[in-house]
C-alpha cells in the first residue's frame, strides 16, 4: 500500500490506504478492537479475516439499524468497535441507535456506561449515482450532543484521526469524503500517532482572507488558494477537522487578522457547518469582519443523476476563487 | 430446575418489592412528588422475577420503557431508583434517567430503551461481546410485545442465531402496546412461533407463574451458555395499570373493565405465588416477615430520596462525554463537562 520511504519515519500513502493502516494497527494494537459491516470480509482490505480471524472480523447481514445497535451494546459490554456503515445515504436506518442510544446512553444513566465506538460513514457522490447514494449528511450530526464527529482533509489527519477515535471512550462518527480517498501524502509510520479530537490545523498561511474548507471542499479550496497567490492574494486556508467539538479559536484569531471569511462545504446549505461558524464568528467576532460573511455550499436542491446536473452542485476552485475577490 | 426453597423466598421478596415500590411510587406521582410519567410494573412482576432469577449477578440485561421492575427484579438496591425517579442527584442515573430508563449497572442493566425495541440490537452487541471475550456471560433482553413489530426483533433475532449469541430474548406479553391489541397488531399472535422463522426455539409461559417463568429462562440461560445460541421465550402476562398512571384514553375502552377485574382478581402473580407457597408448607410468618422488610425497604428507599438534594444545574453538562469537551463554546467555558 505504500510507495517509496522518503523518510524512515514517514511514508507515502492515499487517503483511502492510511483510514485501512490505522485500522489494521489499532486492530493489533488492542483485541477489544473489532470491525463489522457489509462485505467487509471482502472489501474491508488488508485480508483483515485472515488476519485477525472470524470472531475480530464481522461481515454484517443488511440490517443497518439492528448492526450498529450491535455494536453499541458490545461497546458497552467491553469491545471497541468500528461500525463500517459503509455509504452516507444507508446510514439514515442505523441513525435511531446512534442518536438515541449511543450519543445519549452516558449520559442517560449519570455515566454508568460508556460507548467507545466509532461509526466510518463514507460520504460518496459526484460520480452519477443519484440523490439515494450521495448525502454528506454531518450537518445533522452536529445537531446532536454527545457524538463526536471527525471528517479530517489529508492522509496522516486521518490516519491520526481514526486511531484517536477507536482509544476515544465516546461515540465517534468518521465522515470521509470519497472525493479524498485517492489524495497521496506523506503519513507518520509511527504507532502511537494521533491527532487529537477537536483541534483545527492551518493548511496553509495566509493575511489577506480566512477560508474555512470542510472535508472534500478541501481540494479546490487549496487550488483557489495557489491560483489566488499568483494573482497576489493570500489565503489562510484552515480545516476544523474535527465538526463536533468545534475547535473555532484558529477561525476566530484568523479572521481577526483578515477581517474576511468563505466557508465553503458541499453539504447542503440549510443549517450546515458553515451555518455554525459563521454563527459563531458573527456572535464573537463581529467586529473584526470588515466584509459579510460568504458560504459555498451546494444548494437545498438533491443530487441528480445527469453530470450535467450533478456537476454544478459543488463548490468549484473557480468559484472559491471568485468569492474571495468579491471580498477584497 | 425448580426453585430450591431459598430461591423461591428471594423470588418473593423480589416480587414484593416490585409490587410495594410501584404502589408507593404511583401513591408519590399522583401526589406530585414524581415528575414525568410512571409507567408501572403491576401485574408483571412474576415474569420478570422469573427470568432474573435464573441469572447470575455479572449476567447483563436490558429493558424497556416500563423499566422499575427490570433492576429490582435483578436485585438492586431500592434508594437509588426512588432518588432517581425523584429526580434527585442521588438517583441511580443521577436524575437524567427518570422512570422510563431505571437501569442500574451495578447488577449488568446496561440501559432501559425507552424507544420500543431499542434495546434489543444492544442485548445481542452485548452476546457478541461475550463470544468475542470468550466469557460464558449471557444477556437477557426484556422487550415487550408491541416492540415485537419493530425491525430491530426481525434484524436482531436473525444475527442472535446466526452466531449462536448468548441472549435470552424474553417478551412481555401483556397484550397491549398502549391501547394497541396484539390480536390488532399482530399476523402472528402467537409470538413464540415467530421464533421457527429465525431458528431458534421459541417457548410460550404462564407470565404469572414465577417458576414457570424461571424453569423456561433456566433452560434457555443453560442453553446459552453451551455456546447453543439465543431462545424465544414468550410470558404471557397482564398490565394491571393503565399504559402510564393517569392517562386518559378518550372514545371506547381498549380493554374491559371486566378484563381487567378478572385479571386482578384471579391472575396476580404475588396472591397466586404467596398461595403457591403456603399450600406447600412455607409459614405464613415467614412470609410475613419478608414483607415487613420489604416495606421498611420501600419506606427507607422513600425517605432516602426525599432528603436527597436535587441536581445543581451547574453540573448539567456532566456525564457528556468521557473527557472534559467544551461545547457548546460560550456556555462550555462556564460549566464543562467534567468526568463522569
Amino acid at each position: 500500500m505504500s510507495s517509496a520511504v522518503a523518510n524512515p519515519s514517514h511514508v507515502r500513502m492515499s487517503y483511502l490506504d492510511a483510514i485501512v493502516q490505522a485500522q489494521i494497527e489499532e486492530l493489533e494494537r488492542d483485541e477489544r478492537v473489532i470491525m463489522m459491516g457489509e462485505d467487509i470480509a471482502i472489501y474491508g482490505s488488508g485480508d483483515l479475516v485472515e488476519r485477525f480471524g472470524a470472531k475480530r472480523i464481522w461481515p454484517m447481514p443488511i440490517s443497518e439499524t439492528s448492526f450498529t445497535g450491535v455494536g453499541i451494546g458490545a461497546a458497552i459490554a467491553g469491545l471497541r468497535p468500528i461500525i463500517d456503515l459503509n455509504i452516507a445515504s444507508f446510514m439514515y436506518l442505523a441513525s435511531d441507535q446512534i442518536i438515541n442510544q449511543a450519543a445519549k446512553l452516558r449520559f442517560m444513566t449519570g455515566g454508568q456506561v460508556r460507548v467507545p465506538i466509532l461509526f466510518r460513514v463514507c460520504m460518496y457522490y459526484g460520480t452519477s449515482i443519484a440523490a439515494q447514494h450521495s448525502d454528506r449528511p454531518y450537518p445533522m450530526f452536529m445537531n446532536v450532543p454527545g457524538l463526536k464527529i471527525i471528517s479530517p482533509t489529508t492522509p496522516a489527519d486521518v490516519k491520526g484521526l481514526l486511531k484517536a477515535a477507536v482509544r476515544d471512550d465516546d461515540p465517534v462518527m468518521l465522515f470521509e469524503d470519497m472525493k479524498l480517498w485517492t489524495l497521496k501524502d506523506e503519513v507518520p509510520t509511527d504507532l502511537d500517532f494521533l491527532v487529537p479530537i477537536g483541534k483545527a490545523d492551518i493548511k496553509r498561511a495566509g493575511r489577506d482572507v480566512t477560508i474555512v474548507a470542510i472535508s472534500g471542499a478541501m481540494r479546490p479550496t487549496l487550488e483557489a488558494a495557489k491560483a489566488l497567490e499568483k494573482e497576489g492574494i493570500s489565503a489562510e486556508v484552515i480545516d476544523p477537522r474535527t465538526l463536533k467539538p468545534l475547535d473555532m479559536d484558529p477561525i476566530l484569531e484568523s479572521v481577526g487578522k483578515t477581517g474576511r471569511l468563505v466557508i465553503v462545504e458541499n453539504a447542503h446549505r440549510m443549517v450546515s457547518a458553515s451555518s455554525e461558524i459563521a454563527a459563531i464568528v458573527c456572535e464573537e467576532a463581529f467586529d473584526a469582519l470588515r466584509k459579510p460573511i460568504i458560504r459555498l455550499t451546494a444548494p437545498d436542491v438533491h443530487v441528480a443523476f445527469s453530470p450535467a446536473l450533478e456537476q454544478a452542485l459543488f463548490p468549484s476552485a473557480e468559484q472559491i476563487a471568485a468569492a474571495v475577490k468579491r471580498l477584497l | 430446575m425448580p426453585f430450591t426453597q431459598a430461591q423461591a423466598l428471594e423470588a418473593f421478596r423480589r416480587m414484593m418489592r416490585i409490587r410495594k415500590f410501584e404502589e408507593e411510587g404511583m401513591r408519590l406521582f399522583i401526589a406530585g412528588r414524581i415528575p414525568g410519567a410512571y409507567h408501572a410494573s403491576i401485574g408483571e412482576e412474576a415474569t420478570i422475577v422469573g427470568a432474573c432469577m435464573a441469572l447470575r449477578v455479572d449476567d447483563a440485561m436490558t429493558g424497556t420503557h416500563r423499566s422499575h421492575g427490570h433492576p429490582i427484579g435483578k436485585g438492586a438496591d431500592l434508594k437509588a431508583l426512588m432518588a432517581e425517579l425523584m429526580g434527585k442527584r442521588t438517583g441511580i442515573c443521577k436524575g437524567r434517567g427518570g422512570s422510563m430508563h431505571l437501569a442500574d449497572n451495578s447488577v449488568g442493566i446496561i440501559g432501559e430503551s425507552a424507544i420500543v425495541g431499542g434495546g434489543i440490537p444492544l442485548a445481542t452487541g452485548v452476546g457478541l461481546s461475550a463470544k468475542v471475550r470468550g466469557t460464558d456471560q449471557v444477556c437477557l433482553c426484556f422487550f415487550g410485545d408491541g416492540a415485537v413489530n419493530q425491525g430491530t426483533f426481525h434484524e436482531s433475532l436473525n444475527m442472535a442465531s446466526l452466531w449462536k449469541l448468548p441472549v435470552i430474548y424474553l417478551c412481555e406479553n401483556n397484550g397491549y402496546a398502549i391501547t394497541t391489541s396484539v390480536a390488532i397488531s399482530h399476523a402472528q399472535p402467537e409470538i413464540a412461533k415467530r421464533a421457527s422463522g429465525y431458528g431458534m426455539p421459541g417457548v410460550a409461559v404462564d407470565g404469572q407463574d414465577v417458576r414457570a417463568v424461571f424453569e423456561a429462562s433456566s433452560t434457555a440461560v443453560a442453553r446459552a451458555r453451551r455456546g447453543e445460541g439465543p431462545t424465544l421465550i414468550e410470558c404471557k402476562t397482564y398490565r394491571f395499570e393503565e399504559h402510564e398512571v393517569g392517562l386518559v384514553v378518550p372514545g371506547q375502552p381498549y380493554r374491559t373493565t371486566e378484563e381487567v377485574d378478572f385479571q386482578r382478581q384471579n391472575r396476580d402473580p404475588v396472591v397466586l405465588f404467596r398461595a403457591a407457597l403456603l399450600s406447600e408448607g412455607t409459614k405464613a410468618a415467614e412470609l410475613e416477615a419478608i414483607e415487613r422488610e420489604v416495606a421498611t425497604a420501600v419506606a427507607d428507599a422513600i425517605a432516602f430520596g426525599e432528603e436527597s438534594a436535587l441536581p445543581d444545574p451547574e453540573t448539567l453538562y456532566d456525564y457528556m462525554y468521557s473527557r472534559p469537551v467544551l461545547y457548546p463554546r460560550k456556555a462550555g467555558r462556564a460549566s464543562a463537562a467534567r468526568e463522569g
